[in-house]
């Protein structure tokens, strides 16, 4: 039997947190060792999970692990990967990595929960993107859930209390509905297995019930993503969270529902989706109110932190975007649903490492002025150059800028719409300049640009060089991804490509 | 010789800006020898391969490519295009580059910034070059992106300055609405043809498919929509109305760009882009004429504003959007090789007067620095100079070139051979046209004149400009060069119908750039007014009466110190002063845009935030409430009614175990007891042992689970990370007999 690779990255970050808990208290740097080490650990059986698959074929599910769990109801561990699931994994890891790095030198207060409740919530997340079990894959979503609320409650901002309910109201709202929808599934086909419903189609034949399982699921997914009106959960939780959590927020927890979408509400309710992108054009019509809409609003917050959690609400849309373009494929046009799809996953893995990093400096400039007044800067390029030039890369990648990672996912998901949903695209393209307008008026030019006040800020000191090493290497991937998309787009794209063959 | 060799030409650039930027920042010298370096190299390598190029021995058939894109399987990849309207860009860029690269040593020496702005303007380089030589629109496009990104850094480098900052910001989000255009036109022709190679793209095939009328269900080529698209690129990028509101505040930014970025390069990238995709525009048919308008317009307006500007920078700005409008005319009209032509010279003669300007600048900086007298200062004011021919010669010199040049002087000068190039091929097409690209020379011609005569004609008008000086020779070499290819590179171009000179030197630049190469269907026909005097004559004409009539108003009897300028009280005599204030208002475009464009997507987004606030989780705030609401109704409910009920059952219970108590005590044991008692004499009375009374030692498992309740409370330390610690080792134990 080989190496259980994908069992030995799942239980990693368990393990590591189970050390924690043996830990005393008062050990802060032993207990800091241990959780940066668990997800070092973790990333490096990410990048050999990684090597592994591409050498096995991106193309299809790979490693494969399947053992009884539940016999009785035909529930079972049931794990395997593809091209679409390995890079976010690999990101899981990696901004887990320098989040946990990064609080190392940030966090003092309950150290040990801190890091317990970190590497839980590792587990829960790599558990999403490893399951092929609806129940498995449930179990690991509802994981993931409590230790986010417990970060955000215990060590977020002045608001922590309000957000982390809310967040975990909403969460838990959706997941109901998934549970049911789950169930409902499981009483047609029979199965839990991901794959083998792809195949079966369950509630072919019946329109009610395939409404009633598929909106469960979607309204699950949906809110996680998020997606207008859905998404009143994100800026709260975000602006509130502590910097880590916010970086796992935006640069994970979001693509839990967007890879749902990908991996099971798509190839399970493909009619479905088809008919409400096409026939009654709700979910084209929520994706661009996420992209347009979310836009706008991101224009009027003075908040730094609460405008970058409400370009997720955006940048999301675009993913949406190309998903509702993939469901409106035919046969003479599955080049375009690839591209559309191929755009969307790009999405996931790019809005990932560019809002990580952003929340990253988000974060490291309020630990220095405890504001995030947009208003209370001005002219801090001079005085932290570094800081400056880090914040300029990743605000442009986040507008989409040509070179940088973020432009792929924009020009595959557009190329695919503008075949697909034409009128889709035409609206769509707006936000772009909106997205150009608040990052490039609210946030660059007024923290940066402009008249220094030289008596407030004068003290500030630029990134420290633990700073540099959490940001430095999503700097690195969004230059090299945005010059070089090839591997990556390589990867998605033979996942993708098997995806949509399979539908019908 | 390879043409592989190409690639070595954007990527020089491109690894002066990354060694500056890591390494350099802080070495002044070092960090412009890695400028210059990078371009140095870049200029060679494009000198040898234009050169190779002309005389027919460029290898370009083994090009190398590299894999780029991949979607659903196919690989798109990224390679060289080597056509000539490249390689005569070639020739052009890295020359001019690379002077206006010498000329920032001068000019910039002593910024704070030295070495950032040797980084930017070097990654600058890299994107022109890249979007010169890379063989498919996706590469131009993203190389047309990093242009404006330079382009919005360098015009924000003094960024502490508010307007420079504001600056900056416009040109980037007004290029950026023409970029959407370029965008959406760009996915559209990459869905419709799957390909954005040029080399797919420019087939016969694919062009009668893309001019196959039915584009969404509409009676349109797809041809059509996209080279409107497109154009909205141009208009953005090349400054045309209406997008034009931009290129005058670019000016903001250190005069090397406004030289490099702003006049010579990135502003005709736009025009460039119309020239590469020529054939699309050929196929699309009717757009020519709304590109052709709008050129025009652009032309005529930018030359009347230009009329009314004191700045020396803004005049040559308006100068600029002028020019590039008689560029898109003429591409337009169809008379492709006439607009590039005009796009060759125009780099080089206004890049001239850029730098020139910049020297005058510089200059006077110098004089107020050597004058204390006045305490306002502005040194690009026109009204504020005169007579520096004295103090400046050199500058003057190569200036009076520049604006000649711009001005269409005959025969001797670039500008005039590529403008009645444009001029002859309206003539015959375009009567409107004509007339108006004839009436923007004259204004042309007016404004040089008058531009010249007011810096550097008559005496000096304040201290700085009495105490100017002339640049170093950083600056003025540059100069020299680019005024001698302002006057030569017009005879590469001269029409062969041309009177007396015709057919002397043939015309090389229309033989080898011609008709696009890759062209498989028929271009317009050439009319025949290329033959005909009158394009010329009135050319000539308006040319020379505008610099006449420009030099008696300004120059025959220069303005003194004080004075108001000669223009604005001539037109408000002849009571056109409302036009001379539009003029100087630049005809109120921007605030216009300012209080609707901007202001509404500003309120816009204030009332989205509003309404995100107030519906979307307002719904769920509202939602929140009314569970709670009815939750503290549930608890009323349990407590007033539920609970009361239980208490009810309890109370009724009390009572009934009261009674049976009582009951059981005074009737149940006396007689339970009695009956004991009587039990107890049934063994006394047959003589047996006593009754044995049962065991008090425990068994075996009682013992145990005293014990295990011991260590049990013994765990039970109030800790939670230690009842923590023991679920999750039993979830290990778990997880392991799981896996086994």
């Amino acid at each position: 039997m080989q190496f259980p690779i994908l069992s030995a990255i799942l239980i990693t970050p368990l393990l590591g947190a189970l050390l924690i808990l043996v830990i005393p208290r008062e050990d802060v740097r032993t207990i800091r060792r241990v959780g940066v080490a668990f997800a070092v650990i973790s990333f490096v059986l990410a990048t050999i999970l990684w090597i592994r698959v591409e050498q096995l074929g991106a193309g299809a599910l790979q490693l494969v692990e399947r053992y009884p769990w539940i016999a009785d109801f035909d529930i079972w561990y049931h794990v395997g990967v593809d091209g679409l699931s390995t890079p976010l994994i690999w990101l899981t890891a990696l901004l887990m990595t320098l989040a946990l790095f990064y609080s190392a030198h940030v966090i003092e207060d309950r150290v040990k929960e801190y890091y317990f409740l970190f590497l839980l919530l590792e587990t829960g997340l790599i558990g999403v993107f490893l399951a092929l079990d609806l129940v498995l894959f449930y179990v690991f979503w509802e994981i993931g859930l409590v230790p986010m609320f417990l970060i955000i409650g215990i060590w977020g901002g002045k608001r922590r209390d309000y957000a982390a309910i809310k967040f975990f109201l909403y969460t838990l709202a959706g997941s109901v509905f998934a549970l049911l929808a789950i169930i409902a599934i499981y009483f047609n086909t029979g199965t839990f297995d991901i794959v083998e419903l792809a195949r079966l189609q369950p509630f072919a034949q019946d329109v009610l019930w395939a409404n009633l399982a598929s909106w469960g699921l979607w309204l699950a997914f949906a809110i996680k993503i998020p997606v207008f009106p859905l998404h009143t959960w994100l800026p709260d939780a975000h602006t509130e969270a502590p910097t880590a959590g916010s970086v796992m927020l935006a640069g994970v927890l979001l693509k839990l529902g967007a890879y749902g979408m990908l991996r099971i509400g798509l190839p399970l309710f493909p009619q479905m989706f088809r008919y409400y992108v096409l026939d009654v054009p709700i979910l084209p019509v929520l994706a661009l109110f996420s992209i347009v809409y979310g836009a706008l609003v991101c224009l009027a917050q003075w908040d730094f932190k609460r405008l970058i959690a409400y370009s997720s609400v955006a940048h999301m849309g675009y993913f949406t975007l190309g998903l509702c373009a993939a469901a409106a494929r035919s046969a003479e046009t599955q080049m375009a649903a690839i591209s559309a799809l191929d755009g969307a996953a790009w999405q996931l893995f790019s809005h990932g490492i560019i809002t990580g990093g952003m929340f990253f400096l988000v974060g490291m400039l309020y630990e220095r002025t405890h504001t995030r007044d947009l208003r209370a800067f001005g002219g801090l390029s001079g005085q932290m150059p570094v800081y400056y030039g880090l914040t300029l890369v990743f605000a442009l990648a986040s507008l989409g800028l040509p070179g940088l990672a973020g432009f792929w996912s924009e020009l595959f998901v557009f190329r695919g719409t503008a075949q697909l949903l034409p009128l889709a695209a035409y609206i769509g393209v707006l936000g772009m300049v909106f997205t150009a307008a608040y990052i490039l008026w609210k946030v660059i030019q007024y923290v940066f640009l402009g008249t220094f006040d030289a008596i407030r800020w004068g003290t500030l000191t630029d990134l420290a060089w633990w700073e540099k090493v959490a940001v430095v290497p999503l700097l690195v991937l969004t230059i090299v991804l945005g010059l070089y998309p090839a591997p990556l787009l390589a990867t998605f794209d033979s996942a993708i490509t098997a995806l949509l063959h399979v539908l019908p | 010789m390879s043409g592989n060799l190409a690639w070595l030409i954007p990527l020089c650039p491109l690894l002066a800006f990354a060694v500056i930027l890591l390494a350099a920042q802080r070495h002044t010298r070092l960090s412009h020898w890695l400028a210059i370096g990078g371009i140095g190299v870049a200029f060679i390598f494009a000198q040898l391969i234009f050169w190779t190029a002309v005389f027919g021995a460029l290898d370009i058939s083994s090009l190398r490519a590299f894999p780029w894109l991949i979607n659903g399987g196919a690989i798109a990849a990224l390679g060289l295009w080597l056509d000539p309207p490249a390689l005569v860009m070639l020739f052009m860029v890295p020359l001019v580059c690379l002077m206006i690269f010498i000329y920032s040593t001068g000019y910039m020496s002593g910024d704070s910034h030295y070495g950032r702005f040797f980084a930017y303007i070097s990654l600058f380089a890299a994107a022109m070059l890249g979007l010169i030589l890379f063989d498919n629109l996706l590469a131009f496009f993203v190389c047309w992106e990093l242009m404006g990104l330079c382009s919005y850094l360098l015009i924000g480098f003094w960024c502490e300055r508010p307007t420079a900052a504001a600056a900056g910001l416009k040109a980037f989000l007004v290029t950026k609405v023409g970029d959407l255009f370029f965008f959406l036109g760009l996915v559209i022709l990459y869905a419709v043809t799957g390909s954005l190679a040029y080399r797919d793209l420019f087939t016969p095939e694919i062009l009668a498919q893309l001019a196959q009328p039915g584009y969404l269900g509409l009676p349109v080529t797809p041809a059509l929509v996209i080279a409107l698209l497109l154009f909205g690129g141009t208009v953005g990028k090349s400054a045309q109305f209406p997008l034009h509101i931009w290129l005058p505040d670019a000016m903001a930014g250190p005069t090397p760009v406004s030289a490099l970025i702003h006049a010579a390069t990135m502003v005709s990238a736009g025009v460039f882009l119309l020239v590469r995709m020529f054939p699309l525009l050929a196929v699309a048919g009717l757009p020519s004429s709304v590109i052709a308008y709008i050129g025009t317009f652009t032309a005529l307006l930018g030359a009347l504003v230009a009329l009314g500007q004191n700045d020396i920078k803004r005049v040559l700005a308006f100068s600029t959007m002028s020019q590039l409008g008689y560029m898109v005319a003429a591409l337009g009209l169809g008379a492709y090789a006439a607009a590039f032509f005009h796009l060759f010279t125009h780099a080089f003669f206004k890049a001239l007067l850029f730098l020139g300007a910049g020297s005058v600048i510089h200059g006077m900086e110098h004089g107020y620095h050597h004058s204390s007298s006045e305490t306002k200062f502005d040194p690009n004011d026109l009204l504020a100079m005169g007579g520096l021919r004295h103090t400046m010669p050199r500058t003057f010199a190569t200036f009076l070139v520049g604006g000649l040049s711009l001005a269409g002087f005959p025969l001797v000068t670039a500008g005039f051979w590529s403008k009645d190039e444009i001029l002859a091929q309206a003539y015959g097409r375009d009567p409107i046209v004509f007339w108006a690209l004839a009436a923007a020379a004259l204004l042309t011609a007016i404004y040089t004149a008058r531009q010249i005569s007011l810096v550097f004609l008559g005496t000096p008008r304040s201290e700085s400009a009495a105490h100017s000086r002339e640049s170093n020779r950083a600056m003025t070499l540059p100069l020299l060069i680019l005024a001698g290819f302002a006057i030569v590179l017009g005879w590469v171009g001269i029409p062969e119908h041309f009177p007396v000179l015709g057919g002397v030197i043939p015309n090389l630049f229309e033989e080898f750039v011609g008709a696009p190469v890759f062209t498989p269907i028929e271009l317009p026909v050439v009319p025949d007014s290329l033959q005909a005097w009158q394009p010329l004559a009135t050319g000539v004409g308006a040319c020379l009466l505008g610099l006449a009539l420009g030099w008696v108003i300004y120059g025959w009897c220069p303005l003194v110190a004080g004075a108001s300028d000669r223009i604005a009280v001539g037109m408000r005599r002849a009571y056109l002063g409302w036009l001379y204030r539009a003029m100087q208002e630049r005809f109120y475009f921007d605030w216009l845009y300012q209080h609707t464009i901007v202001w509404g997507a500003v309120a816009l987004a204030g009332l989205s935030a509003r309404f995100d606030d107030a519906v979307p989780d307002g719904v769920v705030r509202r939602v929140a409430m009314v569970v709670r609401a009815l939750s503290a109704l549930a608890a009323d409910f349990d407590e007033k009614v539920v609970d009361a009920f239980v208490n009810f059952w309890a109370v009724l219970a009390r009572w009934v175990a009261r009674s049976l108590n009582w009951l059981d005590l005074r009737l149940v044991d006396p007689v339970m007891n009695f009956a004991g008692w009587l039990g107890q004499l049934g063994p006394w009375a047959t003589g047996s042992v006593e009754p044995e009374v049962p065991d008090a030692r425990t068994g075996p498992i009682a013992r145990l689970l005293i014990r295990l309740g011991g260590t049990l409370s013994a765990l039970q330390t109030g800790e939670v990370q230690d009842y923590l610690g023991l679920a999750f080792f039993a979830a290990i134990a778990l997880t392991i007999a799981f896996l086994l």
